[in-house]
């Protein structure tokens, strides 16, 4: 049969390449590189070593270790709905390196090319002439003013940082943030921790210790960020644990599109993954933060995969500011992952949208938290989640309105669609009002995918997993309309790949 | 002795527990000393906090002047009557009625209640504990024991009356309706400074079960009140609570449908008004689906000013299995002024994929374009207010089924609003 007969009308070609394709776990290969480790376990001594390696200041080291030192105190949470297992956390590395990376390399050229080769392979274009990759059909798309700048960061370091020159000439810094912590310490000092603080909750805490690197943004006053940022997270090392801190500081009047991708190597062990992300926005300022999580997530029986713990949030902090989270999870064994909005600033804006799948024996529970503080601000929230197999997928939020954060308005909306009747669906919201001139509606519902819907596909000579992934991608519409271009087709693709073999 | 154990000692001392029943309230005793008594970090009581129900004497609660006609007066009724948590033989009727058999859980306890007692209620501390019904369990001095064998030839009405400043009851009842019964069980009143009430309802295949309830109007009382059900294959049950005033009442229901085409309703409206004195209404409702084909609904609607405080927390848990599930629930919420605050959690768990289920939960101010058009056509201010408000409660009012009974709840909610106009 040829490629042009099996393309049957009113389904194109990508729909069909995408299904022949679901096979498993796209980046699920490793890289072969030889790695320097720090000694497994996590004390004083390590907490110690990382700094070291990162050649911090003083100041950076005396933080860590007060994390540490609270950390060692607090437990691990219990309160979201996955079945947790038991995490020894004195048997993972906390520290992997490739070996070429000893001296940081002065500029890409310097890569160690197998390095290069990871990311290319992966689709990551850290060549800057490779506008956009990872997009299929990307050739037919007018690309002249899609760039991206990319931070890529391998296991526990960043690789390197494209368009540092371009993105300098409009004043933006755009680095990893240990490059941050040495060039731009009166920055780093005067934000960290000040969104996510050192005590925020045992994960961001571990994260404030171990941290190894992660990116910095800085986009200073009136300045639209010329291109988008990115950065791509890869685990590589076994037994390694990824600590990665962001830090997005959005001045007056400015705006920045950030992306972030993850994948991992498909392994029978489980691996840790620990971040914290924090934003910054000032007045007028806005930022969009949309990430595409594609963690392995563990095999069909549920063995391996990662366990993603993830402190996401932004601090609108001037009036107007506005900020728009978005994701797509459809990785990792483990989801536990609330980017949250804190709207302090009058009249500033907060928006999340979601897509979590979880298939096989894969546990999500993820969800925002909206705290409004200040007057007349907004917040949305759409969630759409998708139990497939053996799943469980949670939506938990919070939806506060402080007495003082009059005129204020939420929508929330959290649909949860299941495929089979072996899997869970949860909506756990909090909501809590302390004003009367504030609005607050909250809508959930639950359902199976529509009968009706998948017979018409059926009936018009559509495959059943093909029809249930037409489906799925119609339910999560108005999540993925709100992703930028490229993630928007490498989601609708993954949404797809996600559900394999959890029909019938 | 452990620390939990210790508080535990601490709470039940001076309580004296009433006859019989030794099993049942040794194993309750033990379930309350593991569990320990709540505190504000437990996650059901982190809006509620439970320290005035945890002390071991109650905060004294004057009993208000009370000048309305009794609730239902005009109804046709048997009247039970307790004083303070003390049954008033006087004032009761006779314990006779026509398909069902009456008892105390004072006297001597028929077999059927020693076989039920405490068994729904141990059935539903998982997997939230409750540690107040256990504490009931172990503790009740009295109660009573409905047991329905067919058609109850006319409601039960438990009356409560608060005199003592200090009375801190704990009544325990049970009703048991064998397949195809029906009765309508009406409360009324406050019954005590501090209040803590269970009551295991177990509906038979078929039966029906309608619980209409009104607490207030004492404004400084504290109650904490359980309904446990077990809901069997194609029977109703259906709750309705009118709660108005109250410095602190936490109104739990766990409702298990465990057989096919059933139905269960639960429904409240509250009415708060924290100038009177402090306002925190508490409604906790925890609906399982386990059979096929069965339909549950929440409506929960709360009016708060001055610095009340609404609080809801519901559950629908669809077990696996549980298919052709039709779960709805919503909480609203409206807030007179800008002192009130609610607070919610409206939550769905659910493990079968044949299902529809929706939450709603909303919280707003009085809508100004109504009050306009209102005020536009000659209505006055506070009455137009009062229209509003009633209307914002009708979805929670129409889960009375019975018109007469229904209409008497809307009097008693209009005499409030006039009562507590600004």
């Amino acid at each position: 049969m040829t490629q042009e007969q099996d393309i049957r009308e009113g389904v194109d070609r990508e729909t069909v390449e995408t299904v022949q394709n679901m096979g498993s776990y796209k980046y699920g290969w490793e890289t072969e590189i030889e790695m320097e480790y720090a000694p497994k376990g996590i004390s004083e001594e390590i907490v110690r070593l990382i700094s070291a390696k990162n050649n911090e200041p003083e100041w950076m080291l005396e933080w860590r270790l007060e994390a540490y030192r609270r950390w060692v105190e607090m437990e691990m949470p219990d309160w979201a709905l996955l079945k947790l297992p038991e995490i020894d956390y004195q048997d993972l590395y906390y520290y992997a390196r490739p070996k070429s990376m000893a001296t940081k390399p002065k500029s890409l050229e310097e890569v160690d090319p197998k390095l290069l080769a990871t990311y290319e392979k992966l689709g990551i274009p850290l060549k800057e002439q490779m506008i956009l990759a990872g997009v299929e059909g990307a050739e037919n798309i007018d690309l002249s003013n899609r760039q991206v700048a990319v931070d890529a960061v391998f296991d526990s370091v960043s690789v390197g940082t494209t368009f540092k020159e371009k993105l300098a000439e409009a004043g933006v810094i755009f680095c990893s943030i240990s490059e941050a912590i040495k060039e731009h310490p009166e920055l780093v000092k005067q934000y960290l921790g000040t969104v996510v603080p050192q005590t925020d909750n045992f994960f961001a805490t571990l994260n404030c210790a171990v941290f190894s690197d992660g990116s910095f943004v800085y986009v200073p006053p009136g300045t639209r960020c010329p291109m988008e940022l990115s950065t791509y997270f890869r685990i590589n090392a076994e037994n390694t644990g990824q600590f990665e801190r962001t830090l997005i500081i959005c001045d007056k009047g400015a705006y920045v599109s950030y992306l972030e991708g993850c994948t991992a190597p498909k392994r029978d062990t489980a691996q840790l993954h620990a971040a914290v992300v924090e934003i910054v926005i000032m007045e007028d300022a806005e930022v969009k933060y949309s990430t595409v999580q594609n963690w392995f997530p563990g095999d069909e029986d549920g063995k391996g995969g990662i366990y993603n713990f993830v402190t996401k949030r932004a601090d609108c902090r001037g009036a107007r500011a506005k900020v728009m989270w978005t994701q797509v999870e459809t990785g990792s064994a483990i989801t536990w992952k609330y980017p949250s909005c804190i709207l302090r600033g009058d009249e500033s804006q907060g928006e999340f949208y979601s897509i979590a799948i979880a298939n096989n024996f894969q546990q999500a529970d993820t969800g925002t938290k909206m705290v409004h503080l200040g007057k007349n601000t907004r917040s949305r929230i759409v969630s759409k989640g998708i139990s497939a197999g053996q799943a469980q997928n949670t939506y938990r939020g919070l939806v506060s309105m402080h007495p003082r954060a009059k005129n204020s308005r939420n929508y929330t909306q959290c649909d949860s669609l299941l495929i089979g009747d072996k899997c869970g669906a949860h909506t756990v919201p909090y909501i809590e009002v302390k004003n009367n001139s504030s609005r607050v509606e909250h809508e959930a519902t639950t359902s199976k995918v529509d009968d009706d819907q998948l017979f018409y596909c059926r009936a018009r000579g559509v495959g059943e997993e093909e029809a249930v992934a037409l489906v799925v991608n119609g339910f999560c519409r108005e999540v993925l309309q709100a992703l930028p271009m490229e993630f928007a087709m490498e989601a609708q693709s993954l949404v797809a790949i996600s559900l394999e073999g959890s029909v019938g | 002795m452990a620390a939990k154990e210790e508080a535990v000692a601490a709470r039940l001392a001076g309580l004296t527990a009433g006859p019989g029943l030794a099993g049942p309230r040794a194993e309750a005793r033990a379930r309350l000393e593991v569990m320990g008594l709540p505190g504000r970090r437990d996650e059901y009581w982190r809006w509620t906090d439970p320290a005035a129900l945890n002390g071991a004497t109650p905060a004294a609660a004057k009993a208000a002047e009370d000048d309305e006609a009794p609730l239902f007066d005009a109804l046709d009724r048997l009247k039970i009557v307790f004083v303070d948590g003390v049954f008033d033989a006087a004032a009761s009727d006779d314990l006779t009625l026509a398909g069902v058999e009456i008892a105390r859980l004072a006297d001597k306890i028929p077999a059927w209640a020693e076989a039920l007692y405490g068994t729904l209620e141990a059935a539903g501390q998982n997997p939230v504990k409750r540690p107040f019904a256990a504490l009931n369990t172990a503790q009740a001095t009295d109660g009573v024991l409905i047991r329905v064998t067919a058609k109850a030839e006319k409601p039960i009405n438990l009356i409560y009356v608060h005199k003592s400043e200090t009375s801190d009851p704990i009544l325990h009842h049970l009703v048991h309706l064998e397949p195809g019964a029906e009765l309508t069980l009406l409360e009324t009143g406050p019954a005590g400074a501090r209040f803590n009430k269970v009551m295991e309802v177990d509906v038979g295949s078929g039966a029906s079960f309608h619980h209409i309830r009104a607490q207030g109007p004492d404004s400084e009382c504290r109650a904490v009140t359980h309904i446990f059900a077990r809901v069997a294959e194609k029977a109703l049950f259906k709750s309705f609570t009118l709660t108005v005033n109250g410095a602190l009442t936490r109104n739990e229901a766990v409702i298990e449908i465990i057989g096919n085409d059933a139905v269960a309703h639960v429904a409240g409206a509250a009415l708060g008004d924290g100038a009177t004195g402090p306002f925190l209404h508490d409604d906790t409702v925890f609906v399982t689906h386990q059979g096929l084909r069965c339909e549950s609904r929440q409506v929960f609607k709360k009016v708060l000013k001055h610095g009340a405080i609404g609080t809801f927390q519901g559950k629908i848990l669809v077990k696996p299995g549980a298919q052709k599930t039709d779960g709805y629930q919503i909480s609203q919420s409206l807030l007179l002024d800008d002192d009130s605050q609610f607070l919610a959690k409206p939550e769905l768990e659910i493990y079968a994929d044949d299902v529809k289920c929706s939450h709603g939960s909303t919280t707003g101010a009085i809508d100004e374009t109504a009050l306009f058009y209102l005020r536009s056509r000659g209505v006055p201010e506070e009455e137009a207010k009062g229209l509003l408000v009633l209307s914002f409660l009708a979805d929670a009012i129409d889960e009375i089924e019975d018109a007469g009974l229904k209409e008497d709840i809307v009097a008693r909610l209009e005499t409030w609003l006039a009562r507590h106009r600004d």
